[in-house]
């Protein structure tokens, strides 16, 4: 999985039919410190994640189209499956 | 997923049996801004893009689901079309 930030997100009508009422959230990767490090990726929101969130994304087709359709087997390859309150680092 | 432009096609004759048929497009990755990001890549096309479109792609093995029971060699494909420019919203 991966920290990043949500920074925005996406509408599109035409689209695959597995992403249908699904929300495509714009995020940016993070380090652990919390900097954006300016990679974008595209995610699946399974948890209600909402723009300025750090989340957690799983980056493995099989979860991430299991918890953000609730059926495995999607072309899906990013889903959001996390909300991050905090981080510590040693 | 990744933002990505069609920035040409791709015509290929002699190519797997299970790519028949399908559109090939080159598309360039972008970044939040819009900013191309990385180097083109060839995408299969699942959502019936054209060039100059703003798209989303998907990348590894669930790149084959949209064509499924075929088995269909690609890492790459198009799975979504952005409604315009103007549907990024990013802060």
């Amino acid at each position: 999985m991966i920290l990043a930030k949500v920074v925005g997100n996406i509408v599109a009508t035409q689209k695959n039919v597995r992403y249908e009422n699904a929300r495509v959230m714009l995020c940016e990767h993070i380090t652990p410190e919390g900097e954006l490090t300016g990679n974008t990726v595209l995610a699946l929101d399974a948890v209600d994640a909402g723009v300025g969130d750090t989340v957690l994304i799983v980056q493995e087709g099989w979860s991430a189209s299991t918890t953000a359709t609730g059926k495995a087997g999607a072309a899906i390859d990013s889903a959001i499956v996390g909300v991050v309150d905090r981080i510590d680092l040693l | 997923m990744q933002l990505a432009r069609v920035i040409g096609t791709v015509v290929a004759t002699i190519k797997n049996e299970s790519l028949q048929g399908r559109k090939l497009l080159i598309i360039q990755s972008l970044d939040k801004k819009l900013e191309p990001q990385g180097k083109p890549l060839v995408a299969v096309d699942a959502a019936g893009a054209g060039v100059g479109e703003l798209v989303f792609w998907c990348r590894g093995k669930e790149a084959s689901f949209p064509f499924k029971r075929d088995d269909t060699p690609t890492d790459c494909t198009i799975v979504g079309i952005v409604d315009s420019d103007d549907h990024v919203f990013c802060q």
